[in-house]
């Protein structure tokens, strides 16, 4: 019964969707303004049914409902309550579900905050999110309905995929898909600025904002969906350039320079076509990240068990989109015509360059990544391209990047002295240097990563240099600093936290390019040394959980004869899903990780397999993205996206057309 | 102040070197860093030298996995076979399996040939135990050893004596 109402829900959402798609846009069109006003009341209404669809499937997923197919193929009784919960959307149509339910909020969002908004603007923007929701939730209806049942009910379900039964990854995809469907927030804007023809200052204090929130979500997504590949993978690694990694990564940085270009539409008036071709892009990446995590088409470690008519349906929304964006695109982007006029060294040239950079970085991840597609597909070869492509054609790009990167903030707008912004950096390229070679000096010769030290001083030190500079600091006296620090706009702050937090991030990965490693194998009371450690396996027992039996191994870390702490890595078996489970066991001090895995055991001798890890500043590259979506998160509080942005001009009112 | 003209000349000439640079990073490091896909038989017929890399993929032979016995202080070593029906390919791996490693199902590992041996650095883990690697069950179907539409993968423990012309009729893969 609660099924039938979910889907039921679910086909009233669509209905809805149906019409928030068409009467706002035709209103918009013939300029009526009763149809245009029903856009808000059908955007919510449309949220409603999504939650309360939503709300059914948690339900039967709670009390474990065998006669429905999702919850016999992805739950079971023994689970604990959370992860029958998260499991709602631990797979395909459960996620597609959350999905669609994001994207009404999104559109329930806009029409909550955007009274501001011109009414015609916000009848096209909610017109388009319609749109969208049409065709996902065709989709999810069509193709993946997790409300299907099942007859007869068998006695139990199969039970979640252990690896996903981790409060890390039930955490991911909310996040990420909140990203995802931000950008269909800023495609829905640029399409409606297209369909009027017209994009100026106060579209891009609309757009900003929406952007900076999708890009700090995604970047807490990916973030928790790399930390968690670093713990439960048990591999010691935490970014492995697999597909669907990638296919996180690509909106990520289309979204980052999204996200730069927003703001000279917003402050200067230019670069209005580039900003909406990003935000097209962006959502382009996002249902391609979509397609190819869903359809399965990539070889990928993540891949879960796929089917080629969703990929094909996928494929086919992904295409009536994009193209119909593009056509839009190149008949009426010649309509807009840039105002804000700039010398090659200004603010929006370090922007224009940040762009280019980030662009050609996603353009190289993205035939990367699609290649082995493409090779089969044409040529009928079977390759693959592994972290070393991926490492060797993104460096040289990064180097320079992180370089401009923090020169850009401290250029005025229009036209800037490159003197002026060296003198004000020096000392941040002395840090860099003198931190090259100390961890030149320290880690042995090893000059990767020591350069990635030097860039990681350079950024965070030219967010202070920033901060330092608008502040007066060191140029007046500290009362007078400390006034101007309380007066900056949050987004000043914000920006220079985030590029901070790049720095921190990468400092991160240098760290990791340091790390040790060692497996061996040991019998109970033997030991073996890394990283200054003397670590003893004690012993090896075994231990109950739920819905699962571990093997459970107790490590001694000693330094200098004395036990300073104890580990205790596990190997979980899940009898219900065949399958074992990793629990790495971390130790972190925050500047480096002490990380314990332990394999198989020989029958008979009583050996256990001992994978061990010493991790310098691993930990920095979760925190690094956590003060990047920070920097994003304080960015939307600042006073002028709070502050309603100002009507367009009155004289502009009258329609392109 | 920079004309409009000019301002776009700017522009452009940037974007030509960003793409530029981006395909030649792309186009060298494709050179170096593509790594080919071989099934057992393709090895077979033609042997890669141990300067290459490549990925070798089928299913791991039933009863195949020999863990060398563990010194102490040591890495630990396992040797399996991976077959595609057709032809069979030893593979060492000094490591720890990954937790869906299985006997009876498709595997992907990565390394080089050497004396004969395939040396795996890297066994490749999945998330889902029926998951297939689409290149193996393409290597599958290449031996004339399975076709999809029957059904599953019949047991490897059979692969080396069954009739390629005749499909094996369908059951389960072994756990």
């Amino acid at each position: 019964m609660i099924a039938e109402l979910g889907h039921f829900a679910l086909a009233l959402a669509l209905v809805l969707a149906l019409a928030q798609a068409l009467l706002p846009l035709i209103g918009a069109h013939v300029r009526d303004g009763r149809m245009m006003a029903s856009a808000a009341p059908l955007a919510v209404g449309q949220c409603l049914a999504l939650i309360a669809s939503f709300a059914c499937l948690v339900y039967v997923y709670v009390i474990n409902d065998t006669t429905v197919l999702n919850v016999v193929q992805n739950s079971h009784s023994l689970k604990p309550l959370l992860y029958k919960i998260t499991g709602t959307w631990g797979n395909h149509e459960g996620s597609l579900l959350l999905w669609v339910n994001i994207l009404g909020l999104c559109g329930a969002a806009v029409s909550g905050f955007g009274r501001e908004l011109p009414t015609a603007l916000r009848a096209r923007v909610l017109g388009v999110l319609g749109l969208i929701s049409v065709g996902f939730l065709m989709f999810t209806i069509k193709t993946s309905n997790p409300f299907d049942r099942m007859w007869p009910p068998p006695p139990d379900g199969q039970g979640l995929n252990p690896v996903l039964q981790d409060i890390g990854l039930a955490m991911h995809p909310p996040l990420l898909y909140v990203g995802y469907v931000g950008y269909a927030v800023t495609f829905a804007f640029a399409i409606a600025a297209l369909i009027e023809g017209r994009v100026d200052a106060a579209w891009g204090r609309w757009v900003r904002p929406w952007s900076l929130a999708a890009w700090s979500f995604l970047t807490l997504g990916i973030a928790l969906g790399s930390w968690w590949a670093y713990y439960e993978l048990g591999w010691g690694g935490y970014w492995f350039w697999d597909p669907v990694e990638n296919a996180s990564l690509l909106p990520w940085l289309i979204g980052t320079a999204l996200l730069h270009s927003a703001i000279v539409v917003e402050k200067r008036d230019a670069l209005k076509t580039w900003t909406i071709l990003l935000a097209i892009i962006a959502f382009a990446m996002s249902l391609l990240g979509t397609f190819l995590v869903r359809s399965g088409v990539l070889n990928s470690v993540h891949s879960f068990a796929n089917d080629p008519e969703r990929g094909l349906f996928i494929l086919a929304l992904l295409m009536v989109y994009v193209i119909g964006a593009f056509l839009l695109f190149a008949f009426r982007a010649s309509a807009m015509i840039p105002t804000g006029i700039f010398a090659p060294v200004s603010r929006e040239g370090a922007i224009v360059l940040n762009n280019l950079l980030v662009c050609s970085i996603t353009a190289v991840v993205f035939v990367g990544t699609l290649w082995p597609m493409f090779a089969d597909a044409l040529f009928g070869m079977k390759v693959s391209v592994g972290p070393p492509f991926f490492n060797a054609a993104s460096f040289p790009l990064v180097v320079p990047l992180l370089l401009a990167m923090a020169a850009g903030p401290l250029m005025p707008w229009k036209r800037a002295q490159l003197f002026s912004v060296v003198m004000r950096l020096w000392w941040c390229a002395v840090i860099g240097f003198a931190a090259f070679f100390l961890a030149l000096l320290l880690s042995g010769q090893k000059v990767m990563p020591a350069v990635g030290f030097a860039f990681a001083a350079w950024v965070v030190g030219a967010a202070i240099a920033d901060i330092a500079d608008r502040t007066a600091l060191f140029r007046t006296n500290l009362g007078n600093s400390w006034n101007r620090a309380k007066g900056l706009p949050r987004a000043a702050w914000g920006a220079a936290i985030a590029h901070a937090g790049v720095g921190i991030c990468a400092a991160g990965i240098a760290g990791m390019g340091l790390a040790q490693e060692r497996m061996v194998a040991l019998a109970p009371g033997e030991s073996t040394t890394l990283a200054g450690y003397e670590w003893r396996l004690e012993g090896v027992r075994d231990v109950e959980g739920p819905n699962w039996t571990a093997r459970r191994a107790t490590i001694s870390l000693l330094k200098d004869g004395a036990v300073v702490h104890v580990m205790e890595p596990s190997r979980r078996w899940f009898p219900i899903a065949r399958q074992n489970t990793t629990e790495v066991a971390i130790r972190t001090n925050l500047i480096a990780d002490l990380y314990a895995v332990i394999g198989e055991e020989e029958a008979g001798t009583g050996k256990a397999v001992i994978r061990l890890h010493y991790n310098l500043l691993a930990p920095w590259i979760w925190l690094g993205a956590a003060i990047m979506a920070l920097g994003g998160g304080l960015s939307l509080a600042d006073r002028r996206i709070r502050v309603s942005a100002p009507n367009r001009a009155t004289a502009r009112m009258v329609p392109a057309e | 102040m920079m004309t409009r003209k000019k301002r776009r000349m700017w522009i452009l000439l940037l974007c030509a070197l960003g793409l530029g640079s981006a395909t030649a990073l792309t186009l060298t490091a494709f050179q170096d860093n593509l790594v080919f896909f071989r099934s057992p038989s393709d090895v077979m017929a033609q042997q890669p030298g141990p300067d290459r890399a490549f990925r070798l993929g089928g299913l791991v032979e039933a009863g195949s996995v020999e863990r060398d016995a563990a010194v102490s202080g040591q890495r630990p070593t396992v040797r399996f076979r991976v077959t595609d029906g057709a032809h069979v390919i030893q593979v060492a791996y000094q490591g720890v399996l990954p937790d869906l490693f299985r006997e009876g199902q498709g595997v992907v590992t990565m390394g080089r040939m050497v004396d004969g041996t395939f040396r795996a650095s890297e066994v490749l883990a999945r998330h889902d135990e029926t998951y297939m690697p689409p290149e193996v069950a393409d290597a599958l179907k290449r031996s004339g050893h399975w076709n999809p539409a029957q059904g599953a993968a019949p047991p490897p423990a059979t692969w080396n004596t069954l009739d390629p012309a005749r499909p094996a009729a369908p059951g389960r893969t072994g756990s």
